[in-house]
């Protein structure tokens, strides 16, 4: 078990170290001049030079680089060209918004997803089958900036029932977790589906139907525990998936969060805030799936017990 | 299951015909009549007016052939670039695969769409920009798939054969790997156009695509979004056009995966 956890601990270094290169590399991929793109072109000289200095660009590379992760590893990322704040600061802000969101609508598409799952694979083949798989193809196909618009349009214009847009109180946050857990609920009803069929097929499920349990106890006790393994992790993986649309989401609701916060400084060139922000993202992302992978071997006993 | 696969291969074909004949038909996407604004669809035209009087039908033709363009482009770039560096790498072995199976890794720790977006997003808006960024972030699943497909083959007889006798590398990863492993990164590459094509769409609703006065149905159901108390159609249209060309190339890629039988771990999502 130690050495798992330490070959695991090492190879997400390497990634999260990787990623931050990349993300430091990004704005090397501004066409041009940087600064010209910030500032315009009819900038004063004085304010481009000094531009270029708070953003370290008139040094070398190597040197930029080395600054970069050292600011990195004291927690700076740096401050926003457009309002002057801290960049931490800015992403500390936003995140509980974000984490509520992606709470939410986790819950909501596990909420859709496993009885979807179980239904079509204790079918498999029948009608039931044939509508969940439909429902689940139709999930994967509307984009939530086609799904989040639409539900504005049915449940606030139309009905009145929910807000439109922002953060106000819990009704405020139905819509927009809807909107994405959606395309989870989708992928993780497909994989719950062929997960379970598999597990189905195993002998100690014979084994159980043979001493006489129902087919309830079967698919509760036996099917379903043994599928949660590999569901686990492929929920660790999907969250990829959430925490990209959430950038999509939260700009369709207005949702103060980190996603909208990408996008607004995409927009404003705020390059330093943009950073920020694809930094924390990818790097939630890693050290979940390290987290995932750390507890499927904790679960699993036949890794745990070290095979 | 005959009649799905006709309807989506129909929406498919309707899908690249129009938009190829959109390139060929007298198309006013610019053309602004002002008693026309807002316009609901009717029986003389089916599809209505936009906020400036435009004709949804032609831009809608427009913004498919844009869809389909990005999509052919990037799902041909990747797939090509990331068929060759993962075959390459696998068949190679050694300190140059472990480096790309690394920055396999790094790439794919970016979630989603992340990275096209902050990459389109820094480089400036643009559907060229768009297509380079969509790019950079699709070669890794190819990569990636062509990489564990060339470690199941590579010590296959004909390719031990072909060494023996002298063969070069590169006539061994093209005339011997290549065309052993492709048919899992067809399906692939099936899955790969619907999500590129949800992507675009993504990236030009948030204004990172095409820019005004070109059409995409991403830019569509931005633009429709503000008016869609008085004109629910400027999301609905674009929005059914793109759910349906994306439901069918899944449905296409579904029966395509069952039909060759390919018992590989692809991603479900595509790209």
């Amino acid at each position: 078990m130690f050495r798992i956890i330490l070959a695991r601990l090492v190879s997400t270094v390497i990634v999260v170290f990787g990623v931050a290169s990349l993300v430091f590399l990004l704005i090397h991929f501004v066409p041009g001049d940087p600064v010209d793109m910030m500032l315009g072109e009819n900038a004063q000289m004085a304010d481009r030079e000094a531009l270029r200095e708070s953003l370290g660009l008139n040094r070398p590379v190597g040197i930029q680089l080395l600054h970069y992760f050292s600011n990195l590893l004291q927690g700076d990322l740096g401050t926003s060209l457009h309002s002057r704040e801290p960049v931490v600061q800015m992403l500390a802000e936003r995140l509980p918004a974000t984490a509520e969101l992606a709470m939410a609508s986790l819950l909501i598409s596990c909420l859709i997803a496993f009885p979807l799952g179980i239904i079509a694979a204790l079918n498999k083949g029948k009608t039931w089958d044939k509508t969940a798989m439909g429902v689940s193809l139709l999930g994967v196909s509307i984009p939530n900036f086609l799904l989040g618009p639409v539900l504005i349009l049915i449940f606030s214009i139309y009905l009145g029932w929910l807000p439109v847009s922002g953060r106000e109180g819990l009704d405020s946050m139905v819509l927009p977790a809807i909107t994405l857990g959606t395309a989870l609920a989708a992928v993780l009803s497909r994989m719950i589906r062929s997960t379970l069929l598999e597990v189905l097929q195993e002998d100690f499920i014979r084994t159980a139907r043979a001493k006489g349990d129902s087919h309830y106890q079967v698919v509760i006790r036996h099917a379903l525990p043994n599928a949660m393994l590999p569901i686990i992790t492929l929920l660790g993986l999907q969250l990829g998936v959430l925490l990209g649309g959430a950038v999509i989401t939260e700009t369709v609701f207005s949702w103060p969060g980190i996603g909208k916060l990408t996008i607004d400084s995409i927009m404003k060139r705020d390059y330093p805030v943009v950073q920020g922000c694809v930094l924390l993202i990818s790097l939630t992302y890693v050290i979940v799936n390290m987290l995932t992978d750390l507890l499927y071997a904790w679960i699993d006993p036949r890794i745990r017990l070290g095979q | 299951m005959m009649g799905q696969l006709h309807v989506s291969s129909a929406i498919i074909i309707i899908w690249v015909m129009g938009s190829f004949l959109a390139q060929w038909l007298p198309l006013d996407i610019n053309h602004i009549q002002l008693e026309a604004i807002l316009k609901p669809p009717t029986l003389d035209n089916w599809f209505g007016y936009d906020d400036l009087g435009r004709p949804v039908f032609d831009r809608l033709l427009s913004g498919s052939y844009t869809s389909c363009v990005v999509a052919l482009t990037v799902i041909l770039m990747s797939a090509c670039i990331g068929t060759i560096i993962g075959t390459l790498s696998a068949y190679l072995g050694g300190m140059f695969d472990q480096v790309i199976t690394r920055v396999i890794d790094i790439f794919l720790a970016f979630p989603g769409i992340l990275l096209a977006i902050a990459l389109a997003g820094i480089m400036g808006p643009g559907i060229d920009n768009v297509v380079i960024a969509l790019s950079i972030v699709g070669w890794v699943g190819f990569a990636r798939l062509a990489r564990a497909q060339t470690l199941s083959v590579k010590h296959r007889e004909h390719v031990v054969a072909a060494e023996v006798m002298g063969t070069g590398r590169a006539k061994i990863i093209f005339r011997h790997l290549i065309p052993l492993i492709s048919t899992p990164l067809l399906v692939e590459a099936t899955f790969g156009i619907a999500s590129v094509v949800i992507a675009e769409a993504g990236l030009s609703f948030l204004g990172l695509g095409v820019q005004a006065p070109d059409a995409s149905w991403g830019s569509m159901i931005r633009d429709g979004t503000r008016y869609m108390l008085v004109a629910p159609h400027l999301v609905l249209i674009p929005g059914m056009a793109l759910m349906m060309v994306v439901l069918a190339v899944n449905l296409a890629g579904d029966r395509l995966r069952d039909r060759l039988d390919v018992k590989t771990q692809i991603n479900e999502n595509g790209v």
